[in-house]
């Protein structure tokens, strides 16, 4: 092969999927799939359990094979050109596996000459990113005795070890407690710009914070993709005011309708001791009218009002439509794949 | 194969501060050490008329049979089951290099073993102070021999170890295989092998007959067939195991 061949193209990509097909004896674990994840960008996986996601990851790879389909990282395909492939990603499977009587910095020197990294440049890159993932004072520790935390702050360290253009983490976060999470996130936040990195995970809130853009796949197929905002709108549809008022439900319906015609009282609780309710009132415009409905109601006698604020839907509400949605209309996906 | 001795070196390192290695280490030179001493005193009740290295090969099937699956039963199918050799593969090694760096590493400590009961000769001659007992020819012939078997067995194992994920099982399906492999010598002369049809397989259960290889290499002939026999054995066997590994990996 000539090295202008192995030479990973830097303009292309950082991953590009299309029509991506794998099926195991007549059940077609990931179908017809199809994103690009550009350079520097942090892309959410998310879906419900055996929806083909870690086999996704796993064709990424090179570790499986795809039925069809074709799948290029940095514009190297997988299919024909696994090894090259392999040398520009660093990855974490699910579950996190790792050898549980070796030393972690024994274990991070083997897995670096894996990855043809010098002797010399390894010891100094061991260094780094035990400082990065705070791994300084478990470097003599058997990994079998470390807790899951420091076991998941090890497996990232791989990962990151031969500064790969790609990080593919299968779940990185699962069965931490809040603090470590935190961690893994802020971590995950510095690779940022440097990398790209694609996480698949089911804690919804974290995918949020970090990703630039969220791919939602149901069944083998990816149901939507966007930033998480564009997938509020996109999925949910309407925004959702919470007011706290004190007033006649009867007439706060035309009022309101008078200034929006799109707003409708969604829920209603009763009244407390002091008269007020709390009120959901739902909209189809999608710019901010808080302002505006606070000057309306505030200017009206028949309406005593304590408290409005906007109700963000979070990334698990659209999660749920949006995997439920799929059920029904798999064939039809909303949003077009790119 | 860039990464052959990178794996080699961290296998045989895993296998040295493994502590069973060390206990299938004292067991072997236990029940080695035990054949023989019983070989001296039957040389020092009764003259024989072979050397006692001669005997002492022979018995050669013990600590294969036991010894070949304690040492690799654990390579391949423990990574497997504990999800190691997916990160493993996933970087840029490939399966023939996974499988050659853990098959050398249990052949090293094979030939390890093996060499250690060197020992007994050395201790022999020193103590008995007699050269007659250390009859060169018959013992280097020896050694050759476990050698050169030792190719094929430890390959064996590697594929049984390639077949499951429970140790255990592999384990036992080395063993089986050992035994099978040994039995041949038994069966070559079995009335069926008298059928016309059955020739072809009468020549290569002939062919197979370990037992006489043995012989053979301790008079002193090194038959080139004998050792097309090992090694094209192992270098099949070593085929399946890749094969196997990776038919497993494409349906996992």
């Amino acid at each position: 092969m000539s090295a202008d061949a192995t030479q990973p193209d830097s303009l292309s990509p950082a991953i590009e999927v299309q029509n991506l097909v794998k099926s195991y004896a007549g059940f077609l674990a990931v179908n017809n799939v199809s994103f690009t994840v550009r350079r520097g960008e942090i892309l959410g996986f998310l879906g419900p359990n055996g929806a083909g996601k870690s086999t996704t990851m796993r064709i990424l790879t090179g570790y499986l094979p795809a039925t069809s389909g074709v799948a290029r990282v940095c514009g190297v395909p997988v299919a024909t050109r696994p090894e090259e492939v392999k040398r520009l990603i660093g990855y974490m499977p699910e579950n996190n596996p790792l050898p549980e009587d070796m030393r972690v910095s024994e274990y991070l020197y083997y897995r670096g000459r894996l990855k043809e990294l010098g002797r010399r440049k390894l010891s100094s890159r061991i260094n780094e990113v035990m400082e990065l993932c705070d791994l300084g004072r478990e470097r003599h520790r058997i990994i079998g005795k470390l807790s899951k935390g420091f076991r998941q702050r090890v497996g990232i360290a791989e990962a990151i070890l031969a500064e790969p253009p790609v990080i593919i983490m299968d779940e990185p976060t699962i069965g931490l407690d809040p603090h470590q999470i935190q961690l893994v996130r802020d971590l995950i936040d510095s690779l940022r710009g440097n990398m790209s990195v694609i996480i698949s995970s089911h804690i919804l809130p974290e995918i949020e914070v970090t990703c630039d853009r969220v791919l939602i796949i149901n069944q083998g197929r990816i149901v939507t993709m966007g930033t998480p905002a564009e997938l509020r709108r996109d999925i949910i549809g309407h925004s959702v005011y919470k007011l706290e008022i004190a007033c006649d439900v009867e007439q706060l319906g035309p009022a309101l309708a008078v200034f929006e015609p799109s707003i409708k009282i969604s829920e209603t609780s009763a009244p407390d001791a002091d008269g007020f309710r709390i009120i959901y009132i739902t909209t189809d415009r999608d710019e901010p009218i808080g302002e505006s409905l606070l000057q309306l109601l505030r200017s009206d006698d028949r309406f005593r009002l304590r408290g409005l604020s906007r109700e963000n839907p979070t990334l698990e509400d659209v999660f749920l439509v949006a995997t439920r949605r799929s059920r029904d209309i798999i064939d039809a996906p909303k949003k077009p794949r790119r | 194969m860039r990464h052959f001795f990178t794996i080699l070196s961290h296998e045989i390192r895993m296998l040295l501060v493994n502590p069973g290695t060390y206990i299938a280490a004292v067991f072997f030179l236990g029940v080695m050490g035990s054949i023989f001493i019983d070989l001296l005193n039957l040389y020092s009740a009764v003259p024989q008329e072979t050397s006692p290295a001669t005997v002492f090969f022979r018995l050669f099937w013990v600590p294969v049979l036991f010894m070949v699956p304690l040492l690799t039963m654990k390579s391949i199918s423990e990574e497997r089951r504990h999800g190691t050799l997916e990160t493993l593969l996933t970087s840029p090694v490939s399966t023939t290099e996974v499988v050659l760096g853990k098959y050398g590493a249990a052949y090293f400590l094979y030939i390890l073993l093996w060499g250690s009961t060197a020992v007994f000769f050395y201790i022999l001659q020193k103590f008995a102070g007699d050269s007659r007992f250390l009859d060169a020819g018959p013992l280097i012939g020896g050694y050759l021999f476990i050698a050169v078997s030792g190719l094929f067995f430890v390959a064996i194992g590697i594929l049984a170890s390639s077949l499951s994920r429970n140790q255990a099982v592999s384990g036992f399906l080395c063993f089986t295989l050992l035994a099978l492999i040994l039995g041949l010598n038994f069966v070559s002369n079995a009335d069926i092998f008298s059928n016309e049809t059955l020739s072809p397989f009468k020549s290569i259960v002939q062919r197979a007959q370990i037992f006489q290889h043995l012989d053979d290499f301790s008079r002193g002939i090194i038959d080139t067939r004998q050792l097309l026999f090992y090694v094209s054995g192992a270098t099949l066997t070593l085929i399946l195991s890749i094969l196997g590994l990776e038919a497993k990996i494409l349906h996992s």
